[in-house]
């Protein structure tokens, strides 16, 4: 071996040796140069004193002694490291991705001013937040989702074919809101308001997804996105809600009214800006923080279970009837929505390949028993119905019944057959992120059809 | 193989004063310091990165050392340690601790006392 290449093999040892100290975070890139260089110091020592130089390297990282021992030193010294820490900008990973995290937080502050300005805009016209409902209701996703989808279709540079698509999507929402002239108080509008967002969060998938909307990998990606983003907006309103209370207050006390600023300008402008700064944190944390929605999915699987099998024995033993209001069929539809939801986020964490456990036989008690239920109310609620007629609210509540009770339904089947072994894990999966499309379409029919469906009531 | 290590808590004990010791002569790296506590204990203070490199780090939160990478030259480059005022202040404070430790026990060990002097015991413990 010549001199020269016993230095390349020594080089390409010291990258092998940097990788592998790299993958731990107690030790940041400088700490690893400044062992490199100790352990560089250590060979050149050792071949001064006739080692060949891969023999060397190798009595000098043993003489550096474990790097579990090394790493838990330095744990001791910087214990903050431990906690995963999101590095805003100028982060320690390299200078291009530090330009690119730049440029993210750019574009996403951006993005976040522009569905702040875009909320003001129709109080140049004299409407007011809060005050006119009939507008501001059915359009406040339009105010804040497009932003969304605009930073995310910027991120992943999806084709020009697929933006004209997302702004046709946008603009037909935007006709549905406006274009029927209903009435503040009609139930039309309750209902648009309700539907509107997540017909546009859909559309927000389809920039997530890009290209790929077809396949189901992206799609529970999507999925995953939204759980993380929901937990993630409910904690930045938390610290908005405190922000206003001391605004609020602390003005008071000097004998200013704030009123008027919190509810027409920090609160619209925030409520809309948090949506894409929610959005961009998800997108910028990935690699930081453990997904917290599968977290909670785990923790209360176990808790729903146990209520609703309590109830049905209730149910069972009292012989009461369940008193069924509009009230009581919008309750039992949120009821399936947790359901689905727990449903959901367990199966966006599970490893598709690990064979069947306890959880999966939990969930299906919880599936099962949720299903019993909604059995239960939907055989007290047929008959009234024709009772009273069809009215937008009913209808809605009820299609929206009959697609969770299919999905659940089918779910529980797959289940079933999963815990017995009968097929893979995938197919459950599949399942789910093909049936998006289906709360996709009925979104949007509720929001197009049902107004002139129903007289405009 | 060394007939004789010091205890683990006697080195992290000593390692503060000794590290300050060292860099009050002048800037170093880990690597030169390592070497010279070695040299200094004719090999018998036997330290790991994993105590050096930590303790620097901590010196340096503390105010007790500075830090820069430097390249001298024909030389790569290094994180350089430096004492400060700070640093300096300690390390009188520390030697000060030692030497009253120090005086103590070679008052014990070679004691002017009527007991008369007890060398016997360590060296037999050494051989």
């Amino acid at each position: 071996m010549t001199a020269q290449e016993g230095q390349d093999e020594l080089e390409a040892q010291f990258t092998h040796w940097r990788h592998y100290v790299q993958r731990r975070r107690e030790l940041h890139p400088p700490d690893t140069d400044e062992l490199e260089d100790h352990l560089r110091g250590s060979v050149d020592e050792l071949v001064a004193a006739g080692l060949s130089a891969d023999e060397a390297f190798l009595v000098a990282v043993k003489r550096m002694g474990s790097l579990d021992e090394l790493s838990r030193e330095f744990a001791r010294e910087h214990s903050e490291r431990l906690w995963k820490q999101l590095v805003l900008a100028g982060g320690t990973s390299g200078p291009v991705a530090d330009t690119r995290t730049r440029q993210e937080l750019l574009v996403m502050v951006i993005c976040a001013a522009g569905a702040a300005v875009s909320i003001k805009v129709p109080g140049l016209f004299g409407l007011r937040f809060g005050e006119d409902g009939a507008f501001y209701g059915p359009n406040l996703s339009l105010f804040a989702l497009p932003w969304l989808a605009a930073f995310l279709a910027w991120r992943r540079q999806i084709p020009r074919r697929l933006i004209e698509t997302l702004a046709a999507l946008f603009a037909l929402g935007a006709v549905a809101a406006n274009a029927y002239s209903l009435a503040d108080t009609s139930q039309s509008v309750v209902l648009t308001s309700l539907h509107l967002p997540i017909a546009l969060w859909l559309v927000v998938g389809l920039a997530y997804v890009g290209d790929d909307w077809r396949a189901s990998r992206p799609r529970m990606d999507f999925i995953r996105f939204s759980g993380e983003w929901f937990v993630y907006f409910v904690l930045i309103a938390l610290g908005g809600g405190v922000l206003m209370a001391f605004t609020y207050g602390t003005f008071e006390a000097i004998g200013i009214e704030a009123e008027e600023f919190i509810t027409q300008w920090l609160l619209p402008c925030g409520v809309v800006a948090a949506v894409v700064v929610a959005g961009w944190l998800v997108e910028a944390k990935q690699s930081v923080v453990e997904n917290i929605a599968p977290v909670l999915a785990r923790l209360f699987t176990p808790l729903f279970t146990a209520i609703l099998l309590i109830l049905l024995i209730a149910i069972a033993s009292t012989g009461a009837g369940i008193d069924v209001e509009r009230e009581a069929l919008i309750l039992f539809n949120l009821l399936l929505v947790v359901v689905l939801g727990l449903l959901l986020y367990s199966i966006s964490a599970r490893d598709p390949l690990a064979p069947p456990g306890l959880f999966d036989k939990l969930q299906l008690a919880l599936v099962v028993s949720a299903l019993a239920i909604d059995v239960l109310v939907l055989v007290e609620i047929t008959g009234r119905i024709s009772d009273y007629g069809t009215t937008p609210n009913k209808a809605a509540a009820l299609g929206e019944n009959a697609i969770l009770l299919v999905n659940l339904a089918w779910s529980a089947w797959l289940l079933l057959r999963f815990v017995r072994r009968h097929t893979s894990f995938m197919a459950l999966e599949r399942w789910q992120t093909d049936y998006l499309s289906v709360y996709a379409a009925w979104a949007w029919i509720v929001v197009l059809v049902f107004p002139p469906l129903f007289g405009y009531a | 193989m060394r007939a004789l290590k010091v205890a683990k808590d006697l080195v992290a004990a000593s390692a503060t004063p000794m590290v300050l010791g060292i860099l009050a002569d002048g800037q170093s790296y880990g690597y030169a310091i390592l070497r010279r506590i070695s040299e200094l204990s004719g090999g018998e203070l036997d330290w790991t990165e994993g105590l050096l490199y930590p303790l620097l780090h901590r010196l340096e939160r503390l105010g007790y050392v500075e830090s820069s990478w430097q390249s001298v030259t024909g030389e790569r480059r290094r994180k350089y340690y430096r004492i400060t005022d700070n640093g300096r202040a300690e390390l009188a404070e520390q030697r000060r601790q030692w030497d009253t430790v120090v005086d103590a026990l070679k008052e014990i060990w070679f004691g002017r006392g009527d007991r008369g002097p007890l060398t016997a015991i360590p060296l037999e413990h050494r051989a």
